[in-house]
């Protein structure tokens, strides 16, 4: 089966998940415009003051902001009327205790008007404790299911997170690595969404249970999301 | 006769057993060492330059009063490799063992075990001869102020090699802690032959000195093992050099020189090609001249030039001569063995890039040839220096130019060379990224106050003019990581305890650092490994290459590694499967290895031998009818212009600059160019750049642009940042800068970090870093890094200040043929960027449209 998809106006990616229409947009989230509702996966909030609470490692501080920065864009955009986060939204459990409290007021600006909706990710297995928005495991919405980890098997509807999908695709001219969404038509996995998250090869084996038919990856390039076929992907 | 009192008799009965007498600059660094001064052996390699450092100490030890304690290393020696470490060690011991005298002598590397190093602790040896690396390592020890108390001399080796890099930063500032430890431990420089020794002086010395008395210049008088050695030397007469250096602690001693180079430029068959770098025209001939020679060693410049050089000469090698190949990706095991063979004399030529510039001496060598051009005077007085070494034979060296222009740059080299003019260094200012590894190092050493570090940083001469906000920054930066933003404050790395003192945090911090030491960043390195198939198991390492070199190969695709035809099948990991291919014709795509820019004052002399019609007489015919016609149908500027053509060809218009400030400065200059360009409306569409010139396209002609305006100085402002930090250069010099300085690790402990790992998150950290804190200390290194390195900023500055109302512009309405040579590099060349990085994305989806169309 050809995945069907088509480009649109705002540089997003339009393709058809399981009959139903989805935006993937450039910034790495997922538009649901019936149910106006902005998905993003794997923000791993202070993932960088994580490295230096363990190790003593003094990553720059500002992932947290630069994150928030790129998803107050994104609501600024769109105006949903939900929030979706798909997991992993902290690195750790004690990341919430390490926001800044600029950061922390920045988010609970965000609950303002919508309402915010946390999916528990391995990372942060008990979602937050203080912030706004109701914690939970997994969340139907207009036929789609959201999980954070994709479960075995054939799940038409899947939306999930989890893997950070990135691909590395080549052309004549050479090849570039970029974060991207991955989707079959039946399941989509999204890139994540953090400033400081890396990216695993989708044609890593992490990936090759999860879907029947070769799959389409939408990696995001400096303008737009571009649609990648597999004779264009490599391993790194 | 030597004096006595200068050599011990054990030592003069050495001398004359050998039929030798002491060189007069070795008596002259017993002198210096009795004086108790500093001093800088200037020589050329062969004339006796190691044993004359270790002299002193050798007498010193010999004539040391027996003591009940044990005593701890009299002699520290320092060499940049650590295949010379181990070789001097060898060499050192067999004068010490005819002597008879009872000193140790051991070297401590990376490669040294574990036994062997906690022996060295436990019972230093005498002499104890080891790298910078090392170096660094004793200085984060808690044990090293002890350990070195007793030091009464450092020996630098290669001085000239080591002074203008990280490397070098980080080694002064680890001889101004030995100071500390041992106040009157003596400092020794060895070095070739420098244009300017007074920068290699003030590197090597304390700061902050009174001037010398009576310091200065001791000469050697070329006597030497022979009598007959005589003749000027590669050095020059020794009143070119400058006599006094002012206010320097460091005295200098300069060596005999030996007879004069013998220097010949190849033109093959009479005749010079109009473009490329390959020398293949030659090759027939290199080979004959290879046969006619007892041992050769072929420079080239790059990998992938070693690499075509070894298949052409083999092609060619119907004798079956003994041929090898020699450079930085093959496997240690494999450069060691053709480092073998050639000391037991048992090759006729080895193909090698920069890996033996330097180390250890073959004495057989009798011919060093230069396939395509030197890029720079100094490096190949070194070279050719690989050649003889025995002061008495001139060396002989050929330049086989492998393009027009080479030509003239390798007649330009040839005369420098004889004339003695080498190419000038800037004077160096310690980076700050080295300074913060430093600091980290000294806390997990002992703890420290701020003010004496400071005092103690200062002494090293590439910080002499450091200043305290600058330090502080550093010491802040190594303690929280330097940040606007205060959230680290209570994970500080580095703490200060209510008397002032500053120390590691704890274990954890001390036992990262030490995993860490060092200021050699290398490139992400995947290993060659031969293996196919589906599940490749772990074949044998035939080599390591750069990540990148394989990004550009599919499976299936064949290219040249070690001297033979290999197919690509895989990267899994850090692993590229190769299998044999031997029948294949390879694709050999671009092999990425260093490319020297050329030097400053070589291009000076290129651009004047091009303007004085009187020197093209001493170039190949073809050569001097191209240059001819070029001044026909075009122009020849004068020595202090620019020369830039605009003409057009096919739908595109052109524009083609000569300044000869080498391949980094040209493609800045094209980067900004395009930019102003672009806002002046004419779409430049591409550029390629060489060392020699630039050229440039656009849809709209050119040739109306006020070039006065578009060469303006101000382009090294603010197109400059706005270039700069989008660029992926700096994103590569900020990952370096970050490793040296701590940020991040190229080693856990308990697991290796890949390489791979560490290019992906360096580019995110660096991302948020330029966003949200754009004056932070690493993205100030970054900066200056990319300013001198990558990006030659200050060459470009040199050159746009050079050309103000100099440019001379030809509108032509055709190609000139000085243009020739760069129309046809285009094609060749990528620039990677985030603009290209998306046309890659976007010709991918239509890779993906077409499949679906079809």
């Amino acid at each position: 089966m050809t995945t069907r998809f088509q480009l649109s106006d705002c540089g997003g990616l339009a393709v058809m998940v399981s009959e139903r229409l989805v935006l993937l947009r450039g910034s790495g989230a997922l538009w649901l415009e019936a149910e106006r509702a902005l998905v993003v996966a794997d923000l791993h909030f202070e993932k960088g003051s994580s490295y230096a609470a363990r190790f003593g490692q003094m990553l720059p501080p500002y992932d947290t902001r630069e994150t928030l920065s790129r998803l107050e864009a994104e609501v600024a955009a769109l105006a949903p009327a939900t929030l979706i986060f798909l997991g992993d939204s902290f690195h750790d459990g004690a990341a919430e205790d390490r926001l800044a409290a600029d950061d922390a007021d920045r988010l609970r600006a965000l609950s303002v008007g919508r309402d915010l909706i946390w999916a528990v990710g391995n990372h942060d297995a008990d979602g937050p404790r203080a912030l706004p928005g109701q914690v939970i495991d997994e969340l139907s919405i207009g036929g789609l299911i959201l999980r954070h980890e994709p479960e075995p098997g054939v799940q038409p509807g899947e939306v999930a997170g989890h893997l950070h999908p990135a691909a590395r695709v080549s052309s004549g001219r050479g090849s570039v690595r970029k974060r991207c969404f991955v989707t079959d038509g039946q399941r989509l996995i999204l890139p994540a969404f953090g400033a400081y998250t890396g990216g695993l090869n989708i044609l890593d084996q992490a990936f090759s249970n999860l879907f029947a038919a070769p799959p389409l990856a939408g990696a995001l390039g400096g303008k737009r999301v571009h649609a990648v076929g597999p004779r264009s992907l490599r391993p790194d | 006769m030597v004096p006595a009192d200068l050599l011990p008799q054990r030592l003069s009965e050495w001398f004359a057993a050998r039929g030798w007498s002491p060189r007069a600059h070795q008596l002259a660094m017993i002198e210096k060492a009795k004086a108790g001064r500093d001093a800088l052996l200037i020589a050329p390699t062969g004339g006796g330059k190691t044993l004359a450092g270790f002299l002193p100490s050798l007498i010193e030890l010999y004539e040391r009063p027996p003591r009940n304690a044990p005593a701890g290393v009299h002699t520290l020696y320092i060499s940049p490799l650590k295949a010379l470490a181990v070789d001097v060690e060898r060499n050192l011991m067999t004068p010490i063992r005819e002597m008879g005298l009872s000193i140790v002598a051991e070297s401590r590397t990376g490669d040294t075990g574990e036994a062997r190093k906690a022996r060295q602790r436990i019972r230093p040896p005498d002499i104890l001869l080891t790298t910078p690396e090392q170096l660094a390592l004793f200085c984060a020890w808690e044990g090293a102020r002890e350990y070195f108390a007793d030091l009464s001399c450092v020996i630098i080796d290669e001085a000239h090699a080591m002074w203008p890099s990280k490397r070098g930063d980080l080694l002064a500032l680890g001889i101004a802690r030995l100071q500390t430890f041992a106040p009157r431990m003596r400092r020794v420089g060895l070095s070739a032959t420098v244009d300017d020794p007074d920068l290699v002086r003030r590197w090597l010395g304390k700061n902050q000195d009174p001037p010398p008395e009576g310091g200065g210049v001791a000469e050697g008088d070329g006597e030497g093992s022979k009598p007959t050695s005589t003749a000027s030397s590669p050095s020059g007469p020794p009143g070119h050099l400058p006599l006094q250096g002012e206010g320097l602690s460091v005295d200098l001693v300069l060596g005999s020189g030996g007879a004069q180079p013998v220097v010949e430029v190849l033109v093959s068959g009479g005749r010079v090609p109009w473009a490329g770098h390959t020398a293949q025209h030659a090759m027939a001939e290199v080979y004959d001249i290879i046969a006619a020679s007892r041992t050769a060693l072929v420079f080239v410049n790059t990998r992938f030039q070693a690499e075509f050089a070894f298949q052409e000469l083999w092609k060619l090698n119907d004798e079956g001569l003994p041929i090898a190949l020699h450079h930085g990706s093959l496997s240690a095991e494999q450069r060691r063995k053709v480092e073998a063979a050639m000391a037991r004399g048992e090759l006729r030529a080895v193909v090698c890039t920069s890996t033996l510039d330097m180390g250890i001496d073959w004495g057989d060598v009798d011919l060093v040839i230069q396939l395509a051009a030197p890029k720079g005077a100094s490096r190949m007085v070194q070279r050719i220096g690989r050649a003889n070494h025995r002061l008495d034979e001139p060396s002989r060296a050929l330049f086989v130019p492998a393009s027009r222009f080479e030509m003239l740059e390798c007649r330009a080299a040839a005369d420098a060379i004889l004339e003695n003019h080498l190419d000038g260094e800037p004077a160096r200012i310690g980076a700050l990224d080295v300074l913060a590894q430093h600091v980290m190092g000294c806390a997990c050493s002992e703890p420290f106050k701020l003010v004496d570090l400071y005092d103690e940083v200062r002494t090293a001469g590439p910080y002499a003019d450091l200043s305290w906000e600058d330090f502080e920054t550093v010491v802040d930066f190594v303690s929280t990581g330097g940040y606007a933003l205060r959230t680290y404050d209570r994970f500080r790395r580095i703490v200060e305890d209510k008397d002032g003192f500053w120390k590691a945090r704890n274990a954890q911090a001390v036992q990262r650092h030490r995993m860490n030491v060092g200021a050699i960043v290398s490139p992400a390195v995947v290993n060659v490994r031969i293996g196919g198939g589906r599940r490749p198991m772990g074949g044998r390492k035939i080599g390591e290459a750069e990540e990148g070199y394989f990004e550009q190969l599919t499976p299936g695709d064949t290219f040249v590694f070690a001297g033979q035809v290999w197919r690509f099948n895989s990267l899994v990991g850090a692993d590229a499967f190769v299998t044999p291919a031997p029948d294949k014709d390879p694709k050999m795509p671009s092999w990425g290895g260093s490319k020297f820019p050329l030097s400053t004052y070589l291009a000076g002399r290129v651009r004047k031998m091009m303007h004085d019609e009187a020197e093209w007489l001493a170039l190949p015919p073809d050569v001097q009818e191209w240059m001819a016609y070029q001044k026909a149908r075009s122009l020849i500027p004068d020595e202090d212009e620019m020369l830039l053509e605009t003409f057009p060809r096919g739908k595109r218009f052109h524009m083609v600059m000569y300044p000869f400030e080498g391949r980094l400065a040209h493609t800045t200059l094209a980067m900004l160019l395009t930019r102003r360009l672009d806002r002046l409306g004419v779409g430049p569409l591409g550029f390629v750049c060489n060392d020699y010139a630039l050229n440039i396209w656009s849809l709209k002609p050119m040739d109306e642009l006020d070039l006065n305006d578009l060469f303006d100085q101000d382009m090294l402002g603010d197109d400059l940042e706005d270039w700069l930090n989008e660029s992926f250069l700096m994103k590569r010099a900020f990952k370096a800068c970050a490793l040296v300085g701590g940020l991040i690790e190229r080693r856990y402990p308990g697991e290796e970090k890949s390489g791979r790992q560490v290019t992906f998150s360096t580019d995110l950290i660096y991302d948020v870093l330029r966003k949200h804190q754009p004056d932070h200390l690493l993205l100030r290194c970054a900066r200056a890094d990319a300013a001198t390195g990558q990006l030659d900023v200050a060459r470009l500055g040199d050159l746009l200040a050079r050309i103000k109302g100099r440019i001379r512009h030809a509108a032509l309405d055709k190609v000139s043929p000085f243009a020739v040579p760069i129309m046809l590099e285009i094609g060749r060349e990528r620039a990677p960027g985030d603009a290209a990085s998306d046309m890659i994305l976007a010709e991918a989806e239509e890779d993906l449209i077409a499949e679906a169309l079809s």
